[in-house]
């Protein structure tokens, strides 16, 4: 169908209008459309995606931004899984656990601003975690060690201090 | 298969903390298998190894003495339409259901524990209880997780802790989130604000059906943004301190709803009970719609009693896919309207 406005392009658009009880219904094509004012939703196609957003986040290069090659050469490309710097940027996805290392510092940056950190403190998996479950441990009895003394509870504290020391030393080992 | 023709799922039981208002509480782990690629970039080969090996991971005797007898599938094994019963059912993403041959599922005969294999992460474990139990959902969560590490090698990092396709999602690799039923909220024009200050905890309260604002019966979702530089406690803290004050907003909105225009509130869930229980045709957005406000009036002792778990089974039951499914055949919008009418005026009967 035609517009019935201008006759020459096809209609895209069904407008109702319902004004003093009349009704009158009009199939017109976009650009005829912005010219009467039903301009609402034309046109605009956002920008604000997902996958925008995240690139934003990656540090987009402002060179490459405007059509102009970065230094290319320098460009990383992960060994394991063969995903590149250009596509990581570009889609915010990593390609395999060795994509953290390969891009390290890219992702450290988009971590940060994503989530306000870089350092992981929740469950680690018993297999890997032996060393972070003592590195925790002592943490947590530091923190107590200093209520104790807060407290002016000396004979805790001296206990919680060996505790301290010998997981230290067990690390060492 | 029970899991593609039954409405019914634990999570709809209606039971557990604050159920007036919580329907159910979800957590969700990622996780990756080390050194192999993420799905998107695996090949068909990669892709059932790591099937296999995470088939083999759940049907141990030990996880099964543990968590019960797990279905197990790939997913191109179902019709379009069964694939999306499953999206219907919270079992599966959007995303999951495409088709692609990589993707795998896996789930306990209770629909309580559910895996993705392959879909953004090589697995995505959730954990579905009725009303607000995070923190049940997540004991339960960790303990199939700690199982299934037992025969697996995950990708982790002692600094960035979990691996994961998206950093979106690194570090915990959790999403904890609540699907609270909010007409009270919406009726008083509160969400706009509501969706604003969640914002800026890091939090994030979307429709469950839809987008924003307008979402369908008056459902949404409270989850976590953050997913690292936090403690799985501390994340899911958050969302049940968050959830908790959404809970007594929602109440006072009720009580301000009853109190100040009482007649005209009861007046409308009447009418839309009546509309409910005689309809002969119903589309989807409608019954959605009425279900919410004749839940409302149920909760607020206008209506007859009906039991909380008939309205989410009904979320279920009323859907597209499902009433298609269990015709098995191709039905037309006009016969799935009628069907969909039929169901919940069974389903409403006072006994």
């Amino acid at each position: 169908m035609l517009c019935e406005r201008c006759g020459k392009n096809p209609a895209t658009m069904h407008i109702t209008r319902v004004i003093n009880g009349q009704k009158t219904e009009m199939n017109i094509c976009t650009q005829c459309a912005q010219e009467l004012g039903h301009t609402l939703s034309f046109n605009f196609s956002p920008q604000l995606t997902f996958q925008n957003l995240l690139k934003g986040l990656m540090g987009q290069d402002v060179l490459s931004e405007f059509g102009i090659p970065g230094n290319v050469g320098e460009r990383k490309k992960c060994p394991v899984c063969g995903l590149t710097e250009e596509q990581f940027i570009n889609s915010g996805f990593l390609g395999c656990s060795q994509c953290y290392e390969t891009f390290k510092d890219r992702v450290e940056q988009a971590l940060r601003k994503i989530h306000g950190s870089a350092e992981h403190r929740g469950k680690f998996p018993a297999k890997t975690g032996g060393k972070i479950k003592v590195l925790r441990e002592i943490e947590n009895l530091k923190k107590a060690l200093n209520e104790a003394v807060s407290r002016e509870e000396f004979e805790k504290a001296a206990e919680l201090r060996d505790k301290i020391r010998e997981l230290e030393a067990s690390l060492k080992d | 298969m029970n899991l593609l023709t039954n409405s019914f799922s634990p999570w709809m039981a209606g039971t557990g903390s604050d159920a007036d208002i919580v329907v159910s509480s979800r957590i969700r782990l990622a996780r990756n298998l080390k050194d192999i690629p993420f799905p998107h970039l695996m090949d068909e080969n990669t892709a059932n190894n790591v099937t296999k090996e995470i088939e083999k991971a759940i049907s141990s005797r030990s996880f099964k003495q543990k968590f019960g007898k797990t279905e197990f599938f790939k997913l191109v094994s179902l019709a379009p339409i069964e694939r999306q019963v499953l999206v219907e059912k919270h079992l599966i993403s959007p995303d999951h259901a495409d088709g692609h041959p990589r993707r795998a599922f896996a789930c306990t005969e209770d629909e309580r524990i559910a895996l993705m294999i392959n879909e953004e992460d090589h697995i995505r474990l959730q954990v579905l209880l009725p009303g607000l139990e995070l923190r049940q959902a997540y004991d339960i969560a960790n303990m199939v997780d700690d199982k299934l590490e037992e025969k697996l090698f995950y990708a982790f990092s002692e600094k960035y802790g979990y691996l994961t396709a998206c950093p979106t999602n690194t570090g915990t690799g959790i999403r904890a989130s609540t699907m609270l039923h909010l007409p009270g909220l919406t009726y008083t024009n509160q969400i706009p604000s509501l969706l604003n200050i969640t914002a800026k905890l890091g939090l994030t309260v979307r429709g469950l059906y839809g987008e924003g604002t307008k979402a369908r019966g008056d459902l949404y979702q409270v989850s976590n943004q953050i997913t690292l530089g936090l403690t799985e406690e501390e994340i899911i803290e958050n969302v049940i301190s968050v959830t908790r004050q959404i809970i007594n907003q929602e109440r006072m909105a009720r009580e301000v709803l009853y109190r100040e225009n009482r007649y005209a509130l009861e007046d409308e869930l009447w009418r839309s009970y009546g509309i409910l229980t005689n309809a002969r045709m119903i589309s989807s957005d409608e019954a959605m719609n009425l279900l919410s406000k004749v839940r409302l009036g149920v909760e607020l002792k206008i209506l007859p009693e009906i039991e909380r778990s008939v309205f989410n089974e009904l979320i279920v039951a009323t859907a597209p896919a499902y009433l298609t499914n269990l015709a098995q055949r191709n039905l037309e919008p006009a016969e799935r309207d009628r069907e969909r009418a039929k169901i919940i005026r069974e389903k409403l009967k006072i006994n």
